[in-house]
């Protein structure tokens, strides 16, 4: 068990490090993520209302467009000189493989989510009024994102088509967390009066089945 | 020269035949014998109901089932060729995903037709049903897409099996979402309780399903004998390749 954490601090690590050495996260996918929060004010016509009352699903669109970068990302840097074959001939568990690269995705999203958190409060005006709900769903709804995206990054890595093809595969099944998200925002930020934290509990329990299934699927994923 | 090969076999045009028959006494049925859905006020006498709306009955909920059969087909396929890891296995998931994502294009396309005159509206996008059929049928064109995408298509098995695993999880949330959200959905419980359905209408409905069986069923036994033709094509076009590449080297 220690040695399955320590690999996984290992992969996390070294994903992260390389992330902090080519600056992508920075200077690509953050400015990206800005540009969207800008597109959709400008698209809504700058209605700050209409933008308040969209915030939440602006954000984990936006979320959900920058994650769809970082994942591709993630899997070029073990596609490249076949370091996802050296990868999993080091002896590293393949859990260790799928939990540490989902965590180094996790972190990258936290941060952009905090980015794009900002973003909504000083360009749409939104008003915080539940910060837990926020900060939780923003944690869980990471990790299940980037659960989900690490198996279909993995299945759809070493293809010609794997830009296009890893929407196709991935949005479908990341629209309940998008669904569930959103809702608990919208509790969150004040603009629905629903109760949130069922919406939260939802978002949890869906980030641990996608975590469990990706965790289960990785002796057959470093087979492929 | 006309090339012998071909899907067909006594059995799968004997089936065929039946699946024509089968439609043929259904369009009979649903169009000129059942009766229209036409219900009267208790108090003020008005008429009320579905009307000839109804008649999609026959054809929408039958669609559902198979949708849902070829999707646990694919699934119980894949699962068995993760086990077995043979091209048979991967030819019948392949086929059933095909099939399946077909009747499920169909049963969005009639749904919306349907709730056009019944519920006045083509989209409900607040029905919980139909918004996790649309994610299933998402899910599966996002399978197809995976599986077109391998240039050596036994390449594509083992990830196809995986994505086909993941993506019939949707199905009991489906099958199960009119129960857990009541308040989020315009479809009825149940369509055989609930509209208290009488003999004939329910004999048209049984019989639509089995003709929509029948037709999923000629449909996946053809689309598995062509990727069966395509594989023995794909490794026929492999010996050739190995074959012309010894000639090469012993000629030199």
């Amino acid at each position: 068990m220690k040695r399955l954490f320590a690999d996984i601090g290992l992969i996390t690590g070294k994903d992260l490090k390389i992330e902090l050495r080519s600056r992508v996260l920075i200077n690509q996918v953050a400015p990206f993520a800005l540009m969207i929060l800008v597109l959709f004010g400008i698209a809504l016509d700058a209605d700050q209302q209409s933008l308040r009352n969209f915030a939440s699903g602006l954000f984990w669109i936006s979320v959900l467009l920058c994650a769809l970068m970082a994942i591709s990302r993630s899997m070029t840097i073990e596609r490249d000189d076949e370091a996802l074959v050296g990868l999993n001939l080091s002896g590293v568990d393949p859990i260790a493989i799928f939990l540490g690269k989902t965590c180094a995705i996790a972190i990258q999203l936290l941060v952009l989510e905090i980015f794009l958190g900002v973003g909504i409060i000083l360009l749409y005006r939104s008003e915080v009024e539940d910060l837990w709900l926020l900060v939780s769903t923003g944690l869980f709804a990471c990790i299940a994102i980037s659960a989900l995206g690490t198996i279909f990054g993995f299945l759809a890595s070493g293809l010609g088509v794997r830009e296009t093809l890893l929407p196709i595969l991935l949005l479908p099944l990341l629209l309940p967390v998008l669904i569930g998200a959103t809702r608990a925002f919208d509790d969150a930020l004040g603009v629905a009066a629903i109760n949130g934290w069922n919406w939260f509990a939802f978002v949890a329990g869906l980030t641990v089945i996608l975590t469990a299934v990706g965790a289960g699927a990785n002796h057959l994923m470093a087979e492929n | 020269m006309t090339s012998s090969i071909t899907t067909a076999s006594k059995g799968s045009k004997i089936l065929g035949m039946t699946s024509i028959v089968g439609f043929a006494v259904l369009v009979l049925l649903a169009f000129f014998v059942t009766d229209p859905d036409i219900r009267f006020h208790p108090e003020t006498g008005e008429e009320f109901g579905q009307f000839d709306a109804v008649r999609l009955l026959y054809l929408h909920v039958p669609l559902i089932i198979v949708t849902y059969l070829a999707f646990v087909i694919c699934a119980i396929a894949s699962a068995g060729y993760l086990v077995k890891l043979t091209f048979w296995w991967d030819s019948m998931a392949h086929a059933a995903g095909e099939v399946g994502t077909l009747t499920c294009a169909l049963v969005l396309i009639t749904g919306s037709i349907w709730g056009r005159p019944v519920w006045n509206t083509w989209w409900e996008w607040g029905d919980v049903r139909v918004m996790s059929t649309l994610i299933l049928f998402l899910l599966f064109l996002g399978y197809l897409a995976l599986r077109g995408a391998f240039v050596n298509p036994q390449r594509a098995a083992r990830p196809a099996a995986i994505v086909a695993l993941i993506a019939v999880l949707d199905i009991p949330l489906i099958n199960r979402s009119v129960e857990w959200w009541e308040n989020r959905t315009l479809h009825q419980k149940s369509t055989l309780s609930e509209l208290k359905i009488e003999d004939l209408t329910l004999f048209t409905l049984m019989l639509g399903i089995l003709v929509s069986l029948l037709v999923m069923s000629w449909l996946i036994l053809h689309r598995f004998r062509v990727a069966w033709l395509e594989h023995v094509e794909f490794e026929q076009g492999i010996k050739t390749a190995i074959e012309e590449r010894r000639q090469m080297d012993n000629e030199d």
